[in-house]
């Protein structure tokens, strides 16, 4: 109980007197500032493009594509095997028909606002189907393409990411003119990177005859994906991939959010050692300034823990400040901050917005107390050793 | 340069101080050398792009395809010296993670447009006379292990044979290298004919062409002629230099040089305040040196010199060890994942960047106490003393 008294004494004339050593104390903090700052930015690009990825897939929609398709670009299938899905069990059924949306995936090139540069744009070939597949898209603005009609219904993030999609519009794509008739939400998530028409439009327009290139489901119930991928798998007449919707954007999702933890994570560990040569700085001046107060206080019977640990104390209280001000301005400046990148999984743009997460945050601020406590040890043992009666010679 | 005993003793005055200083610059030019060495990563297909070539692509779209057609109208426009294409093959070796790129090539068009891929001769004709065979670039031998006369499977997500095979075998012929050091050849290229023959869907189509104009002609205007060729076709053209193309492209996954200026702008902005801390502290702490100094006939400017010296010294110190551990440290990333990051390496324009960073930077963490130090009174410095 003493101990703890003379270390909260201890601590406490430490943090009174800290306006004296301002200048040291200040680039501590800063340092660790600017280590939170740069993590809780780098790594909430890596959640923002999760979350926007994991939130377009739902657990009971199953995603079919072609066997060795590895994006939806790549897959096909005709009209016919479309059919041969449509009639497998485990799908959800809306009175005689199943839930189910047959869709073409392409590319166009739409300049990017940011850039002014070409940018890869999928445009989705659907039918009035994928609004019950997809049961959170929403149309905000003008109305529903009408099919066989060159008609666009643009997704609210690529309509603020690129030139030319507001609803009234005209768009040419190749020697087709097209007109974006409405906008739609789809609660976030990738979907709302895309421009969606008729596909029989798109089959035409991209002279696909009656094929397309994935099959979107919804299931009973998520359990019935193995009854679903069974029963596939055993039809000659069909050779499928099929996975939930989830699992497919996650698996798409995973090469972006690597490379920026692969990027994010170094850079942090290596700017936290910086800082921790910050802090050490800090708290050295700190004890070199305040050495007489040390030996005067070890003289008074004070005994070397409470000066141990209130340095400690000092260096982490330092360093969570610097921590929170790095936090607070990472989630100020970039929380919500929009952009968009080439997944190359699906060769096109997502839109995404950076997210600046609690846990991110949280993980910020573990990152300022290891610096601070590591910042501070060194010099906390060097101030609990310092010799009374030379420190106090210098008086 | 005769006061360097004195500025070298002044700066090992306290010497866990100045220690600890050189070692936060250190981190924060190896931070600079590794970030710098990622943005060139980027944009390195604008860095190594021929002023002479240009790429022709399907005006909707990159990913739709064109006619083989073209290559004889596009050799006919005037200021066109030679014309050839190549197809995204969209394969993987065993794992979907190995992507890399295939090529489908006419091979003696293909060496003949890209000079800087340098190979035995002998391979090259052992290619030629195999059409199965195929030629890959020493960087992706190098990752996968691969040798001549090796047969290997590529996996492709979108080029089904007419067997219905999606992985196509191929024998290893040579092995080729680039000529420009830091080249880019992480590629396997294979026989056109072959890919042509043997592919289920889309005979007669290939990806882009690759255009060299003649050695005086205008690139722009010999574009323009081509775009105009192909107006009134079923599949219209974008032409561009290969540097815009690829700038273009690169700007597709985002502005990756404003992210990392962004982060080296807090890494450095930290760095001035540690660095420029440490030398007012410095300077504060000899007060009575420096009037002594200036009692001894040292000029003002003399005394502002030696503390800017003793602050550009140590940025000097902690900036050439940091960007010597950097250098050393994109070695060994570029050698390990090289083939999957082409391009990542400290060019000659970030290591002049990094000197000009060292010197300005210990200028502006100097400058204010080297101020202070050289406005002294000798009376009131000593006084205080």
């Amino acid at each position: 109980m003493r101990a703890l008294r003379q270390i909260f004494a201890v601590t406490l004339l430490n943090l009174k007197n800290l306006p004296q050593r301002l200048g040291s104390s200040v680039v501590a903090v800063v340092g660790v500032a600017a280590v939170v700052l740069v993590f809780a930015a780098v790594l909430s690009m890596a959640r923002g493009f999760e979350r926007t990825m994991v939130t377009a897939g739902a657990e009971d929609t199953a995603i079919i594509m072609r066997s060795g398709a590895t994006s939806e670009m790549s897959s096909g299938f005709g009209g016919d095997q479309v059919l041969v899905i449509a009639s497998a069990p485990g799908l959800l059924k809306d009175g005689d028909t199943p839930v189910l949306s047959a869709e073409l995936f392409v590319i166009v090139d739409v300049k990017k606002k940011s850039t002014n540069t070409d940018a890869n744009v999928p445009f989705r070939g659907v039918q009035a189907s994928a609004f019950d597949v997809r049961r959170d898209v929403r149309i905000t603005q003008g109305r529903m393409f009408e099919t066989g009609k060159n008609e666009i219904l643009v997704g609210r993030a690529a309509q603020s990411e690129f030139q030319g999609l507001d609803v009234g519009s005209t768009i040419r794509f190749g020697k087709t003119d097209w007109t974006i008739v409405g906008a739609f939400e789809a609660g976030g998530s990738v979907s709302e990177s895309e421009l969606w028409t008729d596909v029989r439009v798109l089959q035409s327009a991209y002279r696909r005859g009656n094929s397309f290139q994935t099959v979107r489901v919804k299931l009973e119930s998520p359990e019935s994906l193995d009854i679903l991928e069974s029963s596939l798998k055993d039809d000659p007449r069909i050779d499928p991939d099929v996975m939930s919707e989830r699992e497919f954007y996650s698996s798409q999702s995973e090469q972006v959010t690597q490379f920026i933890k692969l990027v994010g994570y170094p850079l942090t560990i290596l700017m936290s050692v910086g800082a921790i040569f910050g802090a050490l700085n800090s708290m050295y001046s700190s004890i070199s300034v305040r050495g007489k107060e040390i030996a005067t206080l070890r003289a008074l019977g004070f005994g070397p823990i409470p000066v141990l640990v209130s340095t400690i104390v000092e260096s982490t209280l330092l360093a969570l400040a610097g921590g929170i001000v790095g936090g607070a301005l990472a989630f100020v400046v970039f929380n919500g901050f929009q952009v968009s990148t080439l997944n190359f999984a699906s060769f096109s743009q997502v839109v995404f917005n950076f997210a600046v997460t609690p846990d991110l945050l949280l993980e910020g601020l573990r990152v300022a107390v290891i610096i601070g406590v590591v910042g501070g040890l060194f010099p906390a043992i060097r101030a609990a050793r310092l010799p009374v009666a030379q420190a106090l010679r210098e008086l | 340069m005769k006061y360097f005993g004195l500025i070298w003793h002044n700066i090992w005055r306290k010497k866990i101080r100045t220690s600890l200083t050189i070692l936060s610059i250190l981190v924060a030019f190896l931070l600079f050398a590794l970030l710098s060495a990622l943005g060139y990563a980027f944009k390195y297909g604008e860095e190594s792009a021929d002023a002479e070539r240009l790429i022709v692509i399907d005006k909707v779209s990159l990913i739709n395809l064109l006619p083989i057609a073209y290559q004889n109208q596009i050799a006919s426009i005037a200021g066109v010296h030679s014309a050839t294409h190549a197809t995204w093959f969209g394969g993987y070796y065993q794992d979907p993670k190995n992507q890399f790129g295939q090529f489908p090539v006419d091979p003696h068009e293909y060496f003949a447009m890209y000079p800087e891929f340098k190979m035995p001769e002998e391979q090259f004709d052992a290619w030629v006379k195999n059409r199965t065979g195929a030629v890959v670039g020493k960087d992706i031998a190098d990752a996968f292990g691969w040798q001549v006369g090796d047969r290997i499977p590529i996996q492709s997500t979108i080029w089904t044979a007419k067997s219905g095979e999606k992985t196509w075998e191929f024998d290893i012929e040579g092995i080729f290298a680039n000529e420009e050091p830091r080249g880019n050849t992480s590629m396997l290229l294979f026989h056109y004919d072959y890919f042509d023959e043997a592919r289920a869907f889309g005979q007669g189509l290939v990806g882009w062409y690759i255009v060299r104009v003649d050695a005086g002609a205008d690139p722009v205007q010999v574009q323009n002629a081509i775009d105009a060729e192909f107006e009134n076709s079923r599949n219209q053209t974008e032409s561009a230099p290969e540097a815009q193309f690829a700038a273009a492209f690169a700007k597709q996954y985002g502005n990756i040089a404003l992210i990392v200026s962004l982060v080296l702008g807090a890494v450095f902005f930290t760095l001035l305040l540690v660095s420029g801390n440490t030398m007012s502290q410095s300077v504060r702490e000899r007060i009575s040196e420096l009037a002594v100094l200036k009692t001894l006939g040292f000029s003002d400017r003399a005394v502002l010199g030696i503390v800017l010296s003793e602050s550009v010294l140590i940025m000097l110190m902690g900036g050439l060890l940091g960007v010597g551990i950097g250098v050393i440290a994109v070695r060994g990333v570029a050698a390990s994942a090289g083939a999957f990051l082409p391009g990542f390496h400290f060019s000659p324009t970030a290591m002049a960047m990094s000197l000009l960073l060292m010197v300005g930077a210990g200028v502006v963490a100097g400058i204010f106490p080297a101020l202070n130090a050289m406005r002294l009174s000798i009376i009131d410095a000593l006084a205080r003393a």
